[in-house]
């Protein structure tokens, strides 16, 4: 085969793709918007997406936070730059590992769920029945799975932040020597208000991204059981391609001036 | 027929996935109040014309009217106001795992908001008991549940909200020679409660001679045959004389088993 059509094919098949994914979204937030809307739904996936990430974001944050004292300790000692350390977790779990760690475990999480639950809802033809009764399943199951991911996941982020930052708190005041008062105003002294906010907008997005990824791969599943474990791995591997891309982005946008 | 506007009228209906033809010019009409079943094998098309007919599927060209409205290229608000006049029974019942057995069967009031959450379980639990399901089914979720219970659902949430024409996708597949009568002389008594028009698709001959006022038989995308359900035994087309005495030999060839007597390698019996 021709390699330059070979380039060409794949190309436009990844347009092609990008197209499907804006327009599933855009037609998702759109038709949502306008309603009926379904509360129970919503606060269903809310429960779902928020209360039950918590222990996996919460033990991923505190491990987090508590490595970042330890390794921050051992490398900036060197330069006897330790007092850096409070700063350096709390920047760092707020701007970046809060809302990236939190991301990616609520993609291996919830992002799976939402696949394989509307993916095994396609081949029972549930989402034909939802048809049949009268109910747009983009509203009655994609909307409330995005508004809810949207709204959980800075939550998530906010708890995630506090929990990484008690970590350091502890490695360092039990191991490393800090008084609990100085940690604490050093944290606080070089915190500001754009560095907590920029890691919950990225949170919303990631939020946006897994459940959008989710709901879009599991609609459009075929082929059974085995159609329904292939869209729920491309669930968990395009969120987490995407969340980090998107962080990226999010960071030049916030960051580089 | 009754001369009377039929209550479905299709029309050179067309269906394609990809290169495949599934529907070629198919026409029928489903006269208002009775009950027509369509006929045949495996792969033939017979969802996918219930499908078109929902508006689930996008038909490739054709006309399809249900009460003279067009459903071909009809807008999602056209869509939903036809489905409202419709209930169905899927092939694998296709209940809502996340939901109890009464809110699947009140789904459609509940969705439409013509009852409270009170009054739909109440109109859900009585509409249980006309398929034959005790109250205590109706917390119950539908993995606990046996494969005829399923059906039996899935039918009380078809007829739940009364609609005008019922849909039954292989209502006896999968089930036992007596779940299977059971079920079909449920939708059989459903229908004429109803008073609704029904469109039923199967392969199971009891289920047919129970549920059929009328019989089609659906072959290479088109109605190759129509008539009473009295009538199939002397149709004298050679498809539905095949198909409905189930023999491996006829103008319908599924596996071509002369062949495969002289495929290299297959002893001879």
């Amino acid at each position: 085969m021709n390699p330059l059509a070979l380039v060409g094919r794949s190309a436009l098949a990844a347009c092609e793709t990008v197209g499907h994914l804006a327009l599933f979204a855009l037609d998702a937030v759109l038709r949502g918007l306008r309603g009926p809307w379904y509360p129970r739904q919503i606060f269903r996936q809310m429960v779902e997406i928020g209360y039950f990430s918590l222990p996996v974001v919460g033990l991923t944050a505190i491990f987090t936070g508590m490595v970042l004292a330890l390794q921050s300790y051992t490398g900036f000692s060197r330069f006897e730059a330790q007092n850096a350390i409070p700063t350096i977790v709390v920047l760092s779990m707020t701007r970046e590992l809060g809302p990236v760690l939190a991301g990616l475990m609520v993609a291996g999480r919830v992002g799976a769920a939402m696949a394989a639950e509307l993916g095994t809802m396609r081949v029972t033809e549930q989402i034909d029945a939802l048809t049949t009764l009268a109910t747009d399943p983009m509203r009655y199951l994609v909307f409330p799975r995005l508004l809810a991911a949207v709204l959980m996941l800075p939550l998530l982020v906010l708890v995630a932040d506090v929990i990484g930052v008690l970590g350091g708190f502890l490695v360092s005041t039990l191991k490393l020597g800090f008084g609990p008062i100085e940690y604490i105003n050093r944290t606080i002294d070089h915190l500001e208000s754009e560095d907590v906010a920029s890691g919950l907008v990225k949170a919303a997005v990631f939020g946006f991204i897994v459940a959008l990824m989710g709901c879009y791969q599991g609609y459009h599943s075929r082929g059974g059981a085995q159609g329904v474990g292939a869209a729920t791995t491309l669930a968990v591997v395009s969120a987490s391609i995407l969340i980090l891309t998107a962080d990226y982005m999010l960071t030049e946008i916030f960051f580089s001036r | 027929m009754n001369g009377t506007a039929p209550k479905i009228r299709i029309r050179g209906l067309e269906k394609r996935f990809g290169g495949k033809e599934v529907l070629r010019g198919l026409d029928l009409d489903v006269p208002a109040g009775r009950s027509l079943v369509v006929i045949g094998g495996s792969g033939t098309g017979k969802s996918v014309l219930l499908k078109c007919i929902l508006g689930i599927l996008p038909a490739d060209g054709g006309s399809i009217q249900v009460d003279g409205e067009e459903v071909v290229g009809a807008n999602d608000a056209t869509l939903n106001r036809i489905r409202l006049k419709f209930g169905m029974l899927f092939q694998g019942s296709a209940l809502f795992d996340s939901l109890p057995v009464w809110e699947n069967v009140a789904f459609g009031l509940l969705a439409r908001r013509l009852a409270n959450r009170r009054t739909a379980k109440e109109i859900a639990i009585r509409t249980l008991a006309r398929v034959g399901l005790g109250p205590d089914v109706a917390d119950l979720w539908p993995a606990e549940l046996s494969g005829g219970m399923q059906k039996r659902v899935g039918l009380a949430r078809a007829i739940a909200t009364e609609p005008e024409i019922l849909f039954f996708d292989e209502p006896t597949t999968g089930l036992d020679p007596i779940t299977a009568d059971v079920i079909n002389e449920l939708i059989r008594r459903s229908v004429r409660k109803l008073g609704a028009t029904a469109l039923s698709i199967t392969h199971d001959m009891a289920s047919v001679r129970k549920i059929a006022d009328r019989v089609a038989m659906l072959y290479d995308g088109r109605i190759i045959w129509e008539g009473p359900v009295g009538a199939i035994d002397r149709s004298g087309n050679p498809y539905v004389d095949q198909f409905i005495h189930g023999r491996a030999d006829g103008p319908i060839r599924v596996l071509q088993l002369a062949e495969l007597d002289e495929a290299p390698g297959t002893a001879a019996g």
